[in-house]
């Protein structure tokens, strides 16, 4: 089709506030679903397409309205993937900026609108649940307004839920969103925005076209990674898949690439056509690298095997999930995970237990540290236990956190902030009521509990979002605990200098009361090196009987002793100390005992 | 076959508040009714005993609160034993009585005493002041009972250590052949935890030693530690006689038993089931001739032999590992012998003094 009549634009909305029923208003509006084929959510239920034995999720939706193809192209959902959603907004030329009327803006809202605002996009401000009765759009419409440099009245007022006002909002793509603009007659260049993984079909790639157009069996470079392979089908969903011979510049579709590692294809990267090349990619490619690292432990040490062919198949997807064998003389063999972020970790977490059915024990997380050691080179630290004794220069990576709340939590923000090695950048009125802040923090300060804290020191009102902007040096120790005399190294953190002693202490305190008393008495130490900067004892026990065991009594007192085994089967043997799992864990709350 | 007998007799004038027996309270005019259920029951299951017994239990319940005369015709009927032993409550405990139980033939009284301390009977729930306990235990004297018991309770809210020791020195001012003593327990739920739950919790970093206390001074007092709670005085103080309860004995090696009665255990020949706790079903169905409702459980070797060893560690006699070696985690073993907690010649283990105050948590960690 021709450029001017194809406009390609994305949903920029805070979770729940209805991206996922605007696009089902969308779908059923230009005739994709029957209303007979309509059920709520058409998009997100169709994830797994199972035709042909192929399993991708649509990340674009191609749907005709008065004439136009409009190319709906899906975001990545949180802050983790905001390189992800960089990549989603820059293949197309406007956004959907949709925000709840009841809520109003939120901080991955901004964080997605600045996005938008920083790629050129052409922003269509929409606000939505107009028939909620706590609704109120004449604040959001102000609010989102303002952020965009806009007229309140320009403001498409809408119930995605009930259809009203959606009509409007889909000419105002037609109309305000710039066509693409590209060369058709260049040399073929397309951003993939997005992958995917399917079993028959190896790496599915979500390409935006750029220039020139791409046909089936033609022979395809990704020019960062110099990977090649034959496009094995080009096509586009509608919502359901439709194979195509060609794909034309301006034009969204998908390419079967047949590849087998989803590693060997980006997102961010440019495809081209080998037989004509272009000379230069496509802008913005990064090589993503994780930022925050945990460990992950089987439970039960046997389930070994299980986790790493679950970690094997979940990488498959996750082309930025990074693992490496780990060896903890305190639990066993499991593997040393980098995820993007606190929710990627939580995502891989829950798919691992819950699709995988394992039982993990994940450490504590912590981030990546750049070590230099003396006389070597800069070396990357993912585990406390590996920074090494002595170090010239730390450096640890730093974000910038963008910060929403009512006016009235303002200090409280900001303590939080002062506690956690923060630096205040920037404070703006988004309404009368509401404040945006921005903060340089380490992440090293929030990958613990930050978000809980925030969340109950605003009574949940704030919202938070984050960028990882590099590397500074920092005042950084390694604080080790020791359990009756023995080190152990997956309970080892990284501080900085100035609080160690206090968070040894605390560390101690909290070990004391996790573990549980013992035949023996047990030490347990923080040690900076070989110098001990807290100790706690747990008392031996002194007596530990079932009292009486008479003829009706043995089977109940049995099982009762069965049972005590059990649980000590669970528990994590560290010399002679049965540990319970939950004492990994003490350091993840350390600050909670601060207050 | 089996050649220990327990009967059941759950009546009692009220319930104490810490008690988790199956108990009766009160209906004295059904008590002749179950003894004659006990006997039919009885007799459906003589065929599962020795001619001889070797040892006869009346337990409760207050077995003494049964109605006389239904308790007569009970012991007139019940075989004769080597030792028969009934569980009695001091204020049931009149001359009379004890002399009845000792014409029925009843060589062994084991006395619920609790405790020497007025306040702390008070807590207990229990209707015996610390005169009736010594005026029980004289009757039984007179009688001609040389083989009594007394049943203390430690850990009770309140309890200071002095208070302690004053319920041992007065427990053994009276000399009695045997003691057994139990530390409170006080379980979840219960009308007796609901108050005093929280002043145990306080009390509970303080009551950390009383079990010590126990052990030593009645080790001192020239008693054998013999189990875990229970304790006898040595042949040497007793005219060369073994005081070990003789009943109790068989449970804790492993023998058969059979049990009458409301939620009464058997034991035998692999096989364990427990009578219905129903008193108005157990003397429904036995009138009618037919076995009460009974809960069963198999118990195949490797159950067996966990039991071995969780009841054999009770003793102060070495467990024998012959065949027992599967039911034993090796590496455990190993620690806790490291730790001085258990001794292994390689055909017994025995748990050492430390190892036996921690007998619950060492056999938990020796069980494979």
């Amino acid at each position: 089709m021709a450029q001017d009549s194809i406009r390609n634009f994305s949903i920029i909305a805070h979770i729940d506030h209805g991206k996922s029923t605007l696009a089902d208003r969308i779908l059923e509006l230009t005739h994709a679903v029957s209303s007979r084929e309509m059920r709520e959510q058409v998009l997100d239920s169709m994830e797994l397409e199972r035709e042909r034995g192929i399993t991708i999720k649509a990340q674009a939706v191609r749907v005709e309205w008065k004439g136009h193809q409009l190319n709906l192209i899906d975001t990545p959902g949180h802050v983790d993937f905001t390189y992800e959603v960089s990549r989603s907004l820059q293949a197309c030329e406007g956004a959907l900026l949709l925000v709840d009327a009841a809520q109003g803006t939120q901080a991955q809202t901004l964080a997605n609108a600045y996005l938008a605002l920083e790629n050129d996009l052409e922003i269509v401000p929409v606000v939505n649940k107009i028939d909620l009765q706590q609704a109120d759009p004449d604040a959001a419409a102000a609010e989102i307004a303002d952020l965009i440099g806009d007229s309140p009245e320009h403001v498409h007022r809408i119930s995605a839920k009930t259809g009203q006002g959606v009509e409007e909002v889909l000419d105002a793509v037609v109309e305000r969103v710039p066509q693409p603009a590209g060369d058709p007659g260049a040399p073929a260049r397309a951003l993939i925005f997005d992958s995917s993984y399917d079993q028959y079909r190896g790496v599915v790639a979500f390409v935006r076209v750029v220039d020139g157009s791409f046909s089936t069996r033609e022979p395809l470079r990704a020019m960062a990674l110099g990977t090649r392979f034959e496009a094995e089908e080009l096509g586009f969903f509608s919502p359901t898949r439709r194979a195509s011979r060609t794909l034309e510049a301006g034009e969204v579709g998908y390419v079967i690439t047949g590849l087998k590692d989803v590693s060997r294809l980006r997102v961010g990267d440019t495809l081209t056509s080998e037989r004509r090349p272009a000379a230069e990619p496509l802008p913005g490619y990064k090589d993503v690298k994780p930022m925050v690292f945990a460990g992950l432990f089987p439970t039960d040490s046997d389930d070994y095997p299980e986790l790493r062919d679950a970690l094997e198949k979940l990488k498959l997807n996750d082309a930025a999930l990074f693992y490496e064998p780990e060896t903890s003389q305190a639990l066993g063999f499991g593997f040393r995970c980098g995820f993007l972020g606190l929710l990627h970790m939580e995502i891989v977490r829950e798919r691992l237990e819950r699709e995988f059915d394992l039982d993990l024990l994940v450490t504590a997380p912590n981030v990546a540290y750049r070590v230099k050691p003396p006389h070597d080179d800069w070396v990357e630290v993912h585990t406390p236990s590996d920074m090494p004794n002595e170090v010239e220069e730390v450096e640890e990576p730093y974000i910038k956190a963008s910060i929403i709340v009512p006016k009235e939590y303002v200090g409280a923000v900001m303590e939080l902030n002062n506690d956690r090695r923060g630096r205040f950048d920037h404070l703006e009125y988004l309404s009368e009521e509401r404040v945006h802040l921005t903060y340089e923090l380490p992440l090293a300060e929030i990958v613990l509990d930050y978000y809980d804290q925030l969340k109950s020191r605003t009574r949940g009102y704030a919202s938070f979002d984050y960028d990882v902007t590099g590397f500074r040096p920092g005042k950084l120790v390694r604080v080790d605990v020791l359990v009756a005399g023995e080190s152990v190294d997956a309970l080892s953190l990284i501080v900085d200098r100035d609080s160690a002693y206090d968070r040894g202490r605390l560390l101690v305190e909290r070990l004391q009361k996790e573990i549980p008393r013992q035949q023996f008495d047990v030490a347990i130490q923080a040690a900076i090196g070989a110098r001990v900067i807290a100790r706690e004892t747990v008392k031996a026990r002194r007596k530990d009987v079932l009292a009486k065991c008479y003829g009706g009594d043995i089977t109940r007192k049995r099982k009762l002793l069965e049972q005590q085994k059990a649980g000590k089967k669970r528990m994590k043997q560290v010399g002679m100390v049965e540990v319970p799992q939950e004492a990994f864990l003490a350091v993840l709350n350390l600050d909670g005992e601060k207050k | 076959m089996t050649r220990h007998l327990y009967v059941h007799l759950p009546f009692c004038a009220h319930r104490c508040g810490y008690c988790d027996f199956v108990t009766v309270v009160g209906r004295t005019g059904q008590h002749g009714a179950y003894v004659d259920a006990l006997l039919a029951e009885f007799e459906l299951e003589r065929e599962l005993l020795a001619p001889e017994l070797d040892t006869v239990f009346l337990g409760g319940g207050t077995p003494t609160f049964t109605e006389p005369a239904a308790l007569e015709r009970l012991l007139h009927a019940l075989p004769r034993a080597a030792e028969v032993t009934v569980e009695a409550n001091p204020e049931t405990v009149t001359q009379e009585r004890a002399r009845a139980l000792r014409r029925l033939g009843v060589n062994r009284v084991s006395l619920g005493v609790q405790s020497f301390r007025q306040r702390l009977l008070v807590v207990l729930d229990r209707v015996a002041q610390p005169d009736t306990v010594r005026r029980a235990f004289y009757h039984l004297r007179d009688a001609g009972f040389d083989n009594i018991s007394f049943d203390l309770i430690y850990g009770i809210p309140g309890q200071s250590a002095a208070d302690l020791e004053g319920d041992l020195g007065d427990a053994l001012d009276l000399e009695p052949e045997h003691l057994s003593c139990y530390e409170l327990e006080a379980k979840p739920g219960t009308r007796f935890t609901h108050a005093h739950g929280e002043e145990l919790a306080r009390q509970a970093d303080a009551m950390e030693t009383y079990f010590e206390l126990v052990v030593e001074r009645l080790v001192a007092a020239g008693y054998r530690w013999y189990e875990t709670a229970n304790f006898c005085l040595t042949p040497d103080l007793a005219d060369g006689r073994d005081l070990r309860a003789r009943h109790n004995l068989a449970y804790w090696l492993g023998r058969d038993y059979l049990g009458v009665g409301i939620g009464a255990v058997s034991t035998i020949e692999s096989r364990r089931w427990r009578n219905t706790p129903r008193l108005q079903r157990y003397v429904t169905a036995l009138l009618a001739g037919r076995r009460p409702e009974r809960e069963l459980e198999p118990l195949p070797l490797e159950v067996q032999r966990r039991e071995r060893v969780m009841l054999g560690l009770r003793l102060d006699e070495p467990l024998a590992v012959d065949g027992l070696t599967e039911a034993l985690d090796g590496a455990a073993l190993e620690r806790l012998e490291r730790l001085g907690l258990v001794r292994n010649s390689g055909e017994t283990l025995t748990l050492t003094a430390r190892g036996r105050m921690l007998g619950g948590g060492v056999t938990a960690d020796l069980l494979a």
